[in-house]
């Protein structure tokens, strides 16, 4: 294992991440867990761990992100997501495009330029929709692990349109859909086609500028990859990690400003 | 209310009390010191001055009933006429603003939706009901009004808000619509249209006044105001300078009286004042914002419970906010009144207001002023309370990116409703806004 350089944090809203690259932006080892409520003593926790196996115990450069990036001990600086997503998935991928970052409590949609600057961006507003948390919320309604949510709404032949994009009204939406018998894979279908309402009204909004890229947690997802390529008519591209391009920009900033 | 009152605490003790805070303030701001690194430099003297001014007109304004005819009017209405008249104005958006900023509309906005207003109306008009309801106001009285006036040039909810306040009150409305211009300027028969309704409301707010609008004292007041707008616009346009020796922030508070109390004479002095101290800045070099980087243009109105801390933010990352739409609505005006012709003038002036514009128009402006305040991002505020203001911008905010190549942030909020404010969801566009100009 070649040396670790610099470390990113992503002390996100749903999970926390960290990165250690190399000295070539490689990256040397990560770390996820679950969020927890003490982020401050959590954050610093992963931190050492990581640095304690990597024969660091003296420290990296550091760089955090999230929005847990303020209370992150150790962390030199402090950068938005939004760059740290940029940064993270041009090196990944090499070139840029148009970037759909799905987190846990917030989307939004960079434009790439062509030498890796982010030109331009949009996040969700004012609420939760559109976001991690609302498959999430509706997944722990419905009895369903999250993991599973994106086959069974691919695989469904049915599909309930969910009108409300508001998570606590939707909740509403799907146990009248359910009190009627609808079919449960028909309402997870639905509830993707409603997110991914959202998410490519935001994409327009910015403009999509080839390829479509996406990052963050509910990128796993296939059945929102699917209907995203569907709705825009464009082929979605994932960088290795997705869930982990923040804190991978973040340690690239790190080593290299 | 009796005159030994208004002449008393008003006319005496206020304006020497008041005088003395200004003194002490003055005194204070004198002695400030800038600190290090990228910040705030002290406030402008001038501040004092304004503070003394705005708090003399709502100090006459507790004393006031009985003694001078009151008239409450919209930010956009011709109230040379009334000024002329001898009327003590009240602008409730001011007001409103006011207790925005003190952290008061909170409270006012819910006793209005307590008695059945919806939370969707205008948080300014809910600040407003709020507090004619309750009687709650950060000033200690505001003088309840002989005569409504609304000018529909800046929204239509002013239609519903002024209908309601002339139901509570028991006093007579006059409105003024305006016809919403989608060109540069207006036709013949809009001017005429809005004009005649002007000549239509003297008689009623003479009967109010109980006295004949003097047309000498007419031309004079126009004149001020005039005078007033002209250097609004200059004190606006010493922003063009790097460093600026002002942001939009100042623009913000410094605007009370352009809008408040134009047609006074002291506005006047009071402008030529704060023009001098920023001529002096200009001259020493020095700026409103410690080590100016970058420079930004705000759209919609102020986000009134965080006018304080946004600039703070914005300063220490090295931004300043040089120029605003809004602020510059009350210069640009200046050139169109006319005290030859003052009743067809003042019918542009209603007809010109920005919110009374196409949003191509807003566009253009936006344009223009990229260039000339040497612009290196546009933040535009989607306010959810002011959809005239906020309609079209997002379309605005693409032109401006990708044509002007500026970034360019909508950021959400309400001018005076915190409870729609998401701090920590703001702080994060703003500080990636910020990483965005820095590349």
């Amino acid at each position: 294992m070649s040396r670790a350089a610099a470390v990113g944090i992503d002390a996100g809203s749903t999970t926390c991440k960290l990165v250690a690259i190399d000295a070539a932006g490689e990256v040397v080892a990560t770390r996820l867990e679950p969020a927890s409520p003490r982020l401050e003593e959590q954050a610093a926790q992963m931190l050492s761990s990581l640095l304690a196996k990597l024969g660091a115990a003296d420290g990296l450069p550091t760089v955090a992100t999230g929005y847990g990036r303020r209370l992150v001990r150790g962390a030199a600086r402090q950068v938005t997501e939004i760059t740290c997503h940029a940064r993270g998935v041009f090196r990944a991928l090499g070139h840029g495009g148009t970037l759909v970052d799905l987190g846990g409590q917030d989307s939004k949609v960079i434009r790439i330029a062509g030498d890796g600057r982010p030109l331009d961006f949009a996040m969700n507003d004012k609420c939760a929709a559109g976001t991690g948390r609302f498959l999430e919320h509706t997944a722990g309604r419905l009895g369903v692990e999250v993991a599973e949510l994106g086959e069974r709404a691919l695989h469904s032949l049915m599909e309930e349109p969910i009108t409300s994009t508001c998570t606590v009204f939707a909740e509403s939406e799907i146990i009248s859909l359910i009190a009627r018998g609808a079919d449960l894979d028909a309402i997870i279908r639905g509830l993707h086609r409603s997110l991914v309402g959202r998410i490519v009204a935001m994409v327009r909004s910015v403009g999509l500028d080839p390829p479509l890229i996406l990052s963050g947690g509910v990128a796993l997802n296939r059945g929102v990859q699917e209907m995203i390529a569907e709705a825009t008519g464009e082929r979605v591209l994932l960088p290795p990690r997705p869930q982990l391009m923040g804190a991978y920009g973040a340690a690239l900033i790190a080593a290299g400003g | 209310m009796s005159r030994l009152d208004h002449l008393l605490r008003f006319r005496l003790a206020g304006r020497a009390g008041l005088a003395l805070q200004r003194r002490r303030a003055e005194r204070r701001i004198d002695r400030a010191r800038p600190g290090a690194g990228p910040g705030l430099n002290p406030p402008l003297r001038s501040v004092a001055r304004m503070r003394e001014l705005m708090s003399l007109h709502y100090l006459e304004g507790r004393y006031v009933s009985g003694i001078r005819p009151v008239a409450w009017v919209t930010s956009g209405a011709p109230s040379e006429i009334l000024k002329a008249l001898g009327f003590f104005v009240v602008y409730p958006e001011n007001h409103a603003a006011l207790c925005g900023a003190r952290r008061r509309a909170q409270r006012l906005c819910e006793a209005a939706e307590d008695a059945g207003y919806s939370r969707d109306i205008c948080s300014y008009a809910r600040t407003d009901i709020g507090s004619v309801l309750t009687g709650d106001t950060p000033v200690g009285r505001l003088p309840p009004p002989d005569l409504l006036l609304c000018c529909t040039n800046i929204c239509q909810t002013v239609l519903y808000w002024y209908r309601v306040l002339a139901d509570h009150f028991g006093c007579p409305l006059v409105l003024v619509d305006t016809p919403f211009q989608y060109r540069e300027s207006p036709l013949p028969h809009e001017v005429a249209y809005v004009r005649r309704q002007l000549e239509e409301m003297v008689p009623i707010a003479e009967r109010v006044a109980r006295r004949s609008l003097d047309e000498k004292r007419f031309l004079e007041v126009v004149t001020l105001s005039k005078q007033a707008s002209g250097l609004w616009l200059e004190v606006l346009e010493r922003a063009r300078h790097r460093p600026s020796p002002l942001t939009a922030f100042d623009a913000f508070i410094h605007l009370g009286p352009v809008v408040d109390l134009r047609g006074d004479p002291r506005t006047v002095a009071y402008y030529r004042q704060m023009l001098a101290e920023l001529d002096g800045r200009i001259a020493a070099g020095k700026g409103a914002v410690r080590e100016e980087r970058y420079r930004v243009l705000w759209d919609n109105l102020p986000i009134w419970y965080r006018v304080g801390p946004l600039s703070k933010f914005l300063a220490e990352r090295g931004v300043n906010i040089v120029a605003s739409t809004y602020t510059h609505a009350w210069g640009e005006v200046a050139p169109l009144m006319d005290p030859r012709d003052p009743l067809t003038s003042m019918a542009r002036v209603c007809l010109y207001a920005i919110l009374n514009r196409s949003a191509g128009q807003k566009l253009e402006a936006m344009r223009r002023m990229v260039g000339e305040f040497s612009i290196d991002g546009v933040i535009l505020h989607s306010d959810r309370s002011c959809k005239p203001y906020s309609l079209g911008q997002i379309d605005q905010r693409r032109t401006l990116a990708e044509e002007l190549g500026v970034p360019a942030l909508l950021l959400d909020a309400d001018h005076n409703d915190p409870r729609v404010f998401a701090e920590e969801q703001a702080n994060t566009r703003l500080e990636a806004f910020v990483e965005m100009m820095g590349r």
